[in-house]
């Protein structure tokens, strides 16, 4: 069974479509990035998964409906929806303490254990703690609840780098197993490449590019044109083209490897710039639309 | 878990390994609540500062406390009575209008804060039902505050006898007086009893429409409580020159049929002979105003489940 299964779902608020037919397919086991330019949908999505806003089509979380059954779902499900959304009354042990009360699947111990390495007090209050402390705080508690699917929205923005790079470091290292996925969406793409096992590109409430991370590795190649050579490399038809140190730099799909090479240097593209191929490709489609 | 957890591939083996303790709703719920006191703490602080004030004025008070008694002792049983009484009254009085107050604001916020502050992202991210969350908030003014104002009372106004005996014992006075007119075990029952039917049931529709606008308002929700009603009363009063909704409004906010009787009545010679629960259980206005609640409370669970942070 899917981990995400959903199909044609829609989402307006007022006059602005949200979601326009969302159709998403997330298998058990994977690390989704769901890429997308600011108002593209993102949130609204996740929103919809984990059950905080109502939507119309098909959409099941682990075999539920999120919307009508968010109580029994957040058992299995895990969500940072923003950074910094700890009350900020609460102390850390009271924060552990509320949440193993209420969570069956939450592992005290594990999260004292996460808390051990950093310099986050118990008696401290959240309002005392800065921003990346409560981040790791509240990374804490997540890792410590053994859920099926965590999902997170931004969950470093605003964090200094050292923060963001711990941040995904211990939820690769001591979360993520194969048995969990995790689905994010992050704006700083270049620090959750290495992380992610799938990509999905999200604009305008459609998703527009959907791959596992090897298939992306294998499909798509970025080649440092000589400038002898640029004629030839634009006739196997780049997907997107920019400069970049004084040479043309092509972003070529599905075009082999070996023919490529002598053309000038390949290697793998970065997500940020198969972003902006695709997102550029799909304005040139949309000529004229409305953003 | 069992239905949808079987029929994932390799789970079955992982949930047998992992089993999961239960949580049943009551632990929910009592973890819930102990939340609202953790983060409302003017629910028992308000109250024990009152009580320390109440207590601190009542010590300077016992230096005329012998001449007091002293002068009481001529007077006619029932003059004795009402002097001997009425501290204690008092001190009753200004504990439970202070519960009150602090119930009002703490319902304005309850459901309010939390998107405010954007932490209704973090507690929708616990498996904790909107019902329970509500209703949970709802205890606060509907349970936790009348017997925690009982407690309090009952503590204060101990320690206010036990003053007294010592000051008097000290100054030769007989306690004798003191004690035979101080009928305090009545005076906590017809506490008890008014706090429960009174604050807890005939408020409650108040309460629950506190919470109702916590729930709803993006913004200065204590005007959004009390414009709504005082716009139908004065609708009603241009359209029909009428004023039954404001009737209404004054007779639930008097403590209804109960209420009456307690605050116009004081203390008599034999108060509980006031009291009449069969009639209070029996009135429609009881009846109405919990059914209102209800409503009340269905929607504001409702909201919950729509609203996100402001």
């Amino acid at each position: 069974m899917a981990c995400i299964g959903a199909r044609g779902l829609r989402k307006a608020f007022g006059t602005t479509i949200a979601l326009d037919g969302v159709d998403l397919h997330v298998e058990e086991g994977r690390i989704v990035g769901l890429i997308g330019p600011n108002g593209a949908g993102k949130t609204t999505a996740l929103n919809a998964i984990i059950g905080l806003t109502q939507y119309q089509g098909e959409l099941k979380v682990l075999g539920r409906d999120p919307w009508t059954a968010r109580d029994q779902l957040m058992r299995d499900v895990c969500f940072i929806a923003d950074v910094a959304v700890l009350p900020r009354w609460i102390r850390v042990s009271q924060a552990l303490d509320y949440v193993a009360g209420v969570h069956p699947r939450f592992d005290r111990a594990k999260a004292e254990g996460f808390l051990a390495k950093t310099s986050i007090r118990r008696a401290s209050k959240v309002r005392e703690l800065s921003k990346g402390m409560v981040a790791q705080l509240h990374l804490a508690l997540v890792m410590a609840i053994d859920a099926k699917l965590l999902v997170l929205d931004e969950p470093t923005l605003g964090l200094d780098i050292l923060y963001r790079k711990q941040f995904y470091d211990s939820l690769l290292n001591d979360y993520f197993d194969r048995s969990r996925t995790i689905v994010v969406t992050t704006h700083q793409v270049e620090e959750v490449q290495h992380v992610l096992t799938d990509l999905m590109f999200i604009n305008r409430g459609c998703i527009v590019f959907d791959c596992s991370m090897e298939e992306f590795e294998s499909r798509y190649l970025e080649v440092m044109v000589h400038p002898e050579h640029i004629d030839a490399a634009r006739a196997l038809k780049p997907i997107h083209e920019r400069q970049g140190l004084g040479r043309s730099i092509l972003l070529f799909d599905d075009v082999d490897r070996n023919q490529l090479a002598a053309l000038g240097e390949v290697r793998t593209p970065s997500i940020a710039d198969l972003f902006v191929a695709v997102m550029g490709n799909q304005a040139g489609q949309a000529q004229g639309a409305a953003r | 878990m069992s239905t949808q957890s079987n029929a994932m591939p390799e789970s079955p083996v992982e949930s047998q390994v992992i089993a999961p303790a239960v949580i049943s709703a009551t632990r929910r719920m009592y973890w819930s609540v102990r939340r609202e006191l953790w983060e409302n703490r003017s629910i028992y602080i308000a109250p024990l500062a009152v009580a320390a004030l109440i207590l601190f004025g009542f010590l300077i008070s016992t230096i005329h406390l012998p001449d007091k008694m002293r002068a009481a002792l001529a007077l006619d049983p029932a003059k004795q009575h009402e002097l001997i009484e009425q501290p204690y009254s008092f001190a009753a009085l200004l504990i439970m209008g202070t519960t009150f107050i602090v119930a009002v604001f703490y319902c304005l916020d309850a459901l309010h804060g939390e998107r405010r502050d954007r932490s209704i992202l973090f507690w929708k991210s616990l498996p904790v039902s909107d019902l329970t969350t509500v209703l949970s908030k709802a205890s606060i003014p509907l349970v936790v505050l009348p017997l925690l104002t009982f407690a309090i009372t009952v503590v204060t106004q101990w320690i206010m006898l036990l003053l007294s005996t010592v000051v008097l014992l000290m100054s030769g006075v007989s306690v004798a007086t003191l004690w035979t007119h101080l009928p305090l075990f009545q005076m906590w029952l017809m506490l008890l009893y008014h706090l429960l039917a009174i604050h807890a049931l005939w408020y409650a529709p108040i309460f629950g429409w506190l919470l109702l606008v916590s729930g709803w308002a993006r913004r200065a929700a204590f005007l959004w409580a009390a414009l709504p009603l005082l716009a139908i009363g004065v609708v009603e009063k241009i359209a029909f020159n009428t004023s039954h909704f404001a009737a209404m409004l004054g007779h639930r906010l008097s403590g209804g049929p109960e209420g009456v009787g307690f605050t116009a009545g004081s203390m008599s010679m034999d108060p509980l002979t006031q009291l009449t629960p069969g009639q209070f259980l029996i009135s429609p206005g009881l009846w109405v105003g919990l059914a209102v609640t209800a409503a009340f409370l269905a929607v504001a669970v409702r909201l919950r489940r729509y609203q996100g942070p402001i």
